[in-house]
């Protein structure tokens, strides 16, 4: 039994059914990867784990507890951070203040209404976050404006921000879409450091090959919205039905 | 100092500075001299400044902190003024507990008008605000008459109860508000040489209040709660994704900024125990928003600073007419001078509203971030200066 376990998921949006039968489990503390073509339904997925979709049918369980119809906080809450395909993070903050907000919601919860203690006095918070940019290497850009930083930059302090919750699945949607090759390695680093370092699971969204192949432990294959093939990344490079679905049937004939 | 760091408590000490010295700083000009009709240390204005400043303030924590643009906030001033002047009718003529019913009243509305609206962001939001602000308005122009008096406003009478107070005083007259005693509208006049200074109760007692609100104002910037309304307004998304829900904290700033709002028109209502629909109409609402913009929507003083700004302009120089005008350019020939008045009283007198409008566009083209951006532009350009000499002196000594 995984910690995320999906069941007979079923999504439409008018005609198009964006998800059919989908299952899906994902064993505690391992990383592992969806990878599938264009439209195969990977974001559509993701979405109904976190709470921005409600699928149609079926069933998605977080550690034994249902997820549906919750709110993307309280998911969040469960224990289930996101990292987002273009960097989501509060531009207009200082990188210090970015990672303040995570163990601000980790302390005191989904709301708080402590509007006279001055954020200065708070220690253990500012200790909190300090570590975590010590440890995702940004303390130097502790001042900086976020949003003036690099792609690169931005997609560390978002992972930096989503591990101060201490989540226990950490969801990945293309984490290196539209880097540079040396900042895709850097993240790749970066997440092979959190997943020796740190009680978590990992499920990752990813195109680059490269990424899923040097990650991944297990790797679930979708094609038209439904799992081809779910095995360990050495049987699933040379699969027939995966090369049928990335490169067409003819082409897989051939 | 009271929980501040030293460059807010620098601030605020500064703001308590203004306030205190505001009838010297207003009133630089000797009393008959032709400069005299751009003093503005009259205790009406000096009131005003200070009630709008504290109407801005409450603004700036819902629009510059928080991000949401409300078109409605005159409706939470009228509403706190129309409760101070029936705390007059009913209970006494101390302005205390007007003001404390005017928070009250205008934050429960608040809150009902902010749980609607704000299931919208963005111009959905705005408009909703205004929807509402615009109900108000008309409501207490018609159905609501038997509260807000209809078009006549809402006034004192000689037979309101006042349980605690008198109906009327020895003389016949309409009891006037009061601190425990002291008249709001006594005036201590103080005459030096050339120059009339006024020193007036009523200024003093909203200066005090300006100051606590400011004085709150900084602490909710700096706080916690501060920093998540921040949050919000940079990236709702990512709130949401770390866990934290955005609904609650946009509706505390939104019902603290609509009790800033009750608490400016409790204070408007303490200083002239009247109060009329008009003050709820949504060109009071643009009011303060232009303010907020124009001072710097986000900063602390900016507020206060756009509020001074435009009553400023509005009292000022909407007075000066083809009069003065013929007074001030007599210097030049007959048809030159025709031909200057001609075309300045288009900007002055009722036409007041084109200088705003000009002033506002350069400042929102030119210091998106207001008058307070522009008194740091100024600040850097004068450190670079003094600090020039000094890069000269460090770079001569290698050559040495």
């Amino acid at each position: 039994m995984g910690i995320l376990e999906v069941k007979n998921v079923n999504k439409s949006f008018g005609g198009l059914k964006a998800l059919s039968n989908v299952n899906l489990s994902v064993a505690e503390n391992s990383v592992h990867a969806i990878i599938g073509p264009n439209g195969a339904g990977k974001s559509t997925l993701l979405n109904c784990l976190v709470g921005k979709l409600i699928p149609d049918t079926g069933s998605v369980m977080f550690d034994g507890q249902s997820v549906l119809g919750r709110t993307p906080y309280e998911i969040n809450q469960m224990g289930i951070s996101r990292v987002f395909q273009t960097p989501e993070i509060f531009g207009d903050l200082t990188v210090m203040e970015n990672m303040m907000i995570p163990c601000f919601a980790k302390r005191d919860g989904a709301f708080e209404m402590n509007a006279l203690a001055g954020v200065a006095r708070q220690r253990d918070i500012l200790e909190r976050a300090e570590q975590m940019l010590v440890d995702m290497r940004m303390a130097d850009k502790r001042n900086m404006h976020a949003a003036s930083m690099s792609r690169g930059d931005k997609r560390r302090l978002e992972i930096g921000m989503c591990l101060a919750q201490e989540p226990r699945l950490l969801l990945l949607d293309e984490p290196t879409a539209g880097m540079a090759r040396a900042d895709t390695n850097n993240t790749i680093d970066l997440l092979k450091q959190i997943k020796d370092e740190r009680d978590i699971t990992i499920a990752i969204i990813e195109h680059d090959m490269h990424v899923v192949f040097s990650l991944a432990e297990r790797i679930t294959v979708l094609a038209q919205g439904t799992p081809l093939v779910e095995d360990i990344p050495a049987n699933i490079k040379g699969h027939p039905k995966v090369r049928e679905a990335y490169l067409g049937e003819t082409a897989a004939a051939a | 100092m009271l929980g501040l760091n030293k460059k807010d408590s620098t601030l605020l000490l500064i703001v308590a500075a203004m306030v205190l010295l505001a009838p010297f700083i207003l009133n630089p000009f000797p009393a008959d001299s032709a400069m005299a009709q751009f003093n503005a240390g009259y205790p009406d204005l000096m009131q005003r400044f200070v009630i709008f400043g504290i109407f801005a303030i409450g603004f700036n924590i819902l629009f510059g902190l928080t991000g949401y643009l409300s078109f409605g906030h005159a409706a939470f001033l009228g509403v706190g003024s129309y409760s101070a002047v029936w705390m007059f009718k009913l209970l006494s003529m101390n302005v205390i507990p007007a003001i404390l019913l005017a928070v009250l009243v205008s934050g429960v509305f608040a809150l009902v008008i902010g749980f609607v609206s704000l299931r919208r962001t963005g111009i959905y939001f705005s408009i909703l605000t205004l929807a509402f602000a615009q109900m108000s308005f008309n409501l207490a122009y018609s159905v609501l008459t038997p509260i807000t008096n209809g078009e006549t406003g809402l006034q004192l009478t000689l037979d309101d109860p006042r349980i605690l107070g008198v109906s009327a005083t020895a003389d016949g007259g309409i009891p006037v508000t009061s601190l425990f005693g002291m008249e709001m509208r006594s005036t201590f006049t103080l005459d030096a040489g050339a120059w009339l200074f006024q020193f007036n109760t009523g200024y003093y007692f909203c200066g005090a209040v300006l100051l606590l609100a400011f004085y709150l104002a900084i602490r909710i910037f700096r706080s916690p709660f501060g920093l998540m309304l921040r949050a919000i307004k940079s990236n709702r998304t990512r709130m949401n994704y770390t866990g934290l829900n955005t609904k609650p904290y946009a509706l505390a700033a939104f019902v603290i900024s609509g009790m800033y709002a009750g608490l400016a028109g409790g204070l408007m209502a303490s200083m002239d125990p009247l109060a009329g629909a008009e003050r709820m109409q949504w060109t009071a609402s643009g009011e303060v928003v232009l303010m907020t913009i124009l001072g710097g929507a986000g900063t602390l003083i900016g507020p206060v600073l756009g509020a001074g700004f435009i009553k400023y302009f509005e009292n000022i120089f909407s007075k000066i007419n083809e009069g003065v005008l013929h007074q001030w350019f007599s210097f030049l020939p007959d048809g030159v001078e025709n031909g200057a008045v001609w075309v300045v009283e288009h900007f002055v007198g009722p036409g007041w509203h084109l200088t705003l409008g000009l002033l506002f566009m350069l400042v929102v083209t030119f210091l998106p971030g207001g008058l307070v951006e522009g008194g740091q532009r100024i600040a850097k350009l004068f450190r670079r200066k003094s600090t020039e000499p000094q890069d000269g002196a460090t770079q001569s000594h290698p050559a040495e």
